[in-house]
């Protein structure tokens, strides 16, 4: 097959939608965080992106996509973009390897939420760059790259497991070796800009259209049901939490903006196998269990500061799942549990529990190499004084 | 009547703010502010580099109360905004000529 320039265009806009997603999740976090941490929670999200995108063009995409290596990982024949090229099948070699280089940086940037506030920006470069080589580089292979994950039959569209289990284990494993933020419990830490929150949330929305409907890698009616089921799921989450927020005081907005994430989250792995009128029960439980998720991390007193877990990881498992339970042959041509297909669904549990166990404790591992060697935290000055003036020399406020 | 000025740390402001109602005084007005004290600020060390935050983001409290309150709200912006490091604060105390009510044609004295 020659390449398609319809395709071929589609794409090419849809990466770059992809793109502004990771500048989003900088604003969407940087609402959230204090005022002192504003600057450093986007830059982080920059930097996860320029670290990404030279790890992926030298090794990454090979490790991902190149020849499967026993079901776990590719081979390096794609070593510093070596035979990706301007020709392709539909769409260009190179463009492939960029839209999934995008996703790659994007989950780096989600990861940041475990560490708001206290980490130092050269032990999160160095963190980052292991992280995406040995937790990102092999779960894009099992699912997407012809690995073991991929030969078992597991459905994931756009990165349920890949993207968002990953993501939010990951956080959660690194808020656990970091440790709290002073007075974590005992200060207020209201989220200093709320606006900014929901800007960044609506980047992400839009952006999310790229990350769903992209993955059909043509510009044809799996992506038209991806798009739709996309922006279904987002609103039905997002209702979903206001009226679960709502019945505990106020409908409030950084809830709404955060179901409608917990619905992209779940619609991702789903998003090319089922229709609409199931996205609506995906976004709406995405909902609820993202908001009890963090509600339990609360109470349990864990300081995954942002809830990158709770929204991400337990979103993506439910995504995940859901896809096991909705999938339906008219759509992507597998049926799930609800159609009579009980296999699928078990074999979506395997490599969900497999993904979990894996980004939690490699995650823990490397954080731990990295706080033991470079240390992974600020100084208790420096986390007072707020990092954009400790890490960056910078400051939001004249 | 005297006013009560109190230079606090930010975080501690909401312990400060219920330790003041304990003691009945609600009513206050609060600017977020930046400012220094003896050790100038705070100076942080990059690699063997010493780096100056001089002027540290801090809360300013100010109160009109009656002059026999005043040690109650000395002895509560202490024990709610100590925590023993540089940092903690000032607390200043001023007299008051006069207050008028702009709702009402009410003053009040300046005595007490």
């Amino acid at each position: 097959m020659a390449i398609d320039t319809g395709d071929t265009a589609f794409i090419l806009i849809c990466t770059a939608l992809v793109m502004l997603m990771t500048p989003g999740v900088g604003l969407f976090y940087g609402g959230l965080v204090r005022r002192k941490n504003f600057i450093s929670m986007i830059a982080l999200a920059f930097i996860a992106f320029s670290v990404v995108t030279i790890q992926w063009v030298l090794f990454g995409y090979s490790l991902a996509f190149g020849s499967d290596i026993g079901g776990l990982i590719g081979n390096l024949e794609f070593f510093a973009l070596r035979g990706v090229g301007m020709g392709g099948e539909g769409i260009p070699d190179l463009l492939f390897m960029v839209f999934q280089l995008v996703f790659a940086g994007l989950t780096l940037a989600i990861v940041t939420s475990g560490v708001a506030e206290r980490v130092k920006v050269g032990s999160f470069i160095v963190f980052g760059l292991l992280w995406t080589t040995l937790v990102y580089d092999p779960l894009a292979h099992w699912a997407w790259g012809g690995g073991w994950a991929a030969q078992l039959g597991a459905l994931d569209f756009a990165g349920g497991t890949v993207v968002h289990i990953s993501s939010g284990f990951a956080a959660l494993a690194l808020a656990l070796v970091i440790g709290k933020r002073v007075g974590f419990g005992a200060y207020g830490m209201e989220p200093h800009n709320i606006p900014m929150t929901l800007l960044g949330g609506a980047l992400l929305w839009f952006g999310w259209f790229g990350f769903n409907a992209g993955s059909a890698l043509a510009a044809n009616g799996l992506a038209a049901n991806a798009f739709v089921v996309t922006n279904v799921s987002a609103a039905a989450g997002a209702l979903a939490w206001l009226f679960a927020a709502w019945i505990r005081g106020k409908p409030s907005s950084v809830g709404m903006i955060s179901g409608a994430i917990a619905g992209l989250v779940a619609i991702t792995p789903a998003a090319g196998f089922v229709d609409a009128m199931s996205a609506i029960a995906i976004g709406a439980v995405a909902g609820i269990i993202c908001y009890a998720a963090l509600l339990f991390r609360v109470g349990r007193g864990l300081d995954e500061s942002l809830d990158a877990w709770a929204v991400h990881g337990v979103g993506g498992v439910w995504g995940a799942l859901a896809t096991g339970i909705f999938a339906v042959a008219a759509v992507g041509g597998v049926d799930g549990l609800i159609y009579g297909n009980v296999s699928q669904f078990f074999i979506q549990m395997i490599d969900v529990a497999v993904v979990v166990v894996y980004a939690f404790v490699v995650t823990f591992v490397l954080a731990k190499i990295v706080d033991m060697t470079l240390g992974l935290r600020v100084s208790e000055e420096e986390e007072y004084v707020g990092l954009d003036i400790s890490q960056h020399g910078e400051s939001t406020q004249v | 009547m005297r006013m009560v000025v109190a230079i606090i740390r930010p975080e501690k402001f909401d312990d400060i703010k219920a330790g003041l109602e304990a003691k009945g005084i609600v009513g206050m007005t609060v600017t977020e502010v930046r400012g220094r004290g003896a050790q100038k600020g705070i100076s942080l060390q990059f690699r063997g580099k010493s780096m100056p935050v001089d002027l540290i983001p801090k809360l300013k409290l100010e109160m009109v109360v009656k002059a026999a309150d005043v040690d109650a709200v000395i002895q509560a912006i202490r024990d709610a905004g100590r925590t023993g490091k540089y940092g903690d604060g000032k607390i200043i105390v001023m007299p008051v000529e006069a207050i008028y009510k702009v709702r009402t044609d009410e003053s009040e004295s300046s005595g007490g």
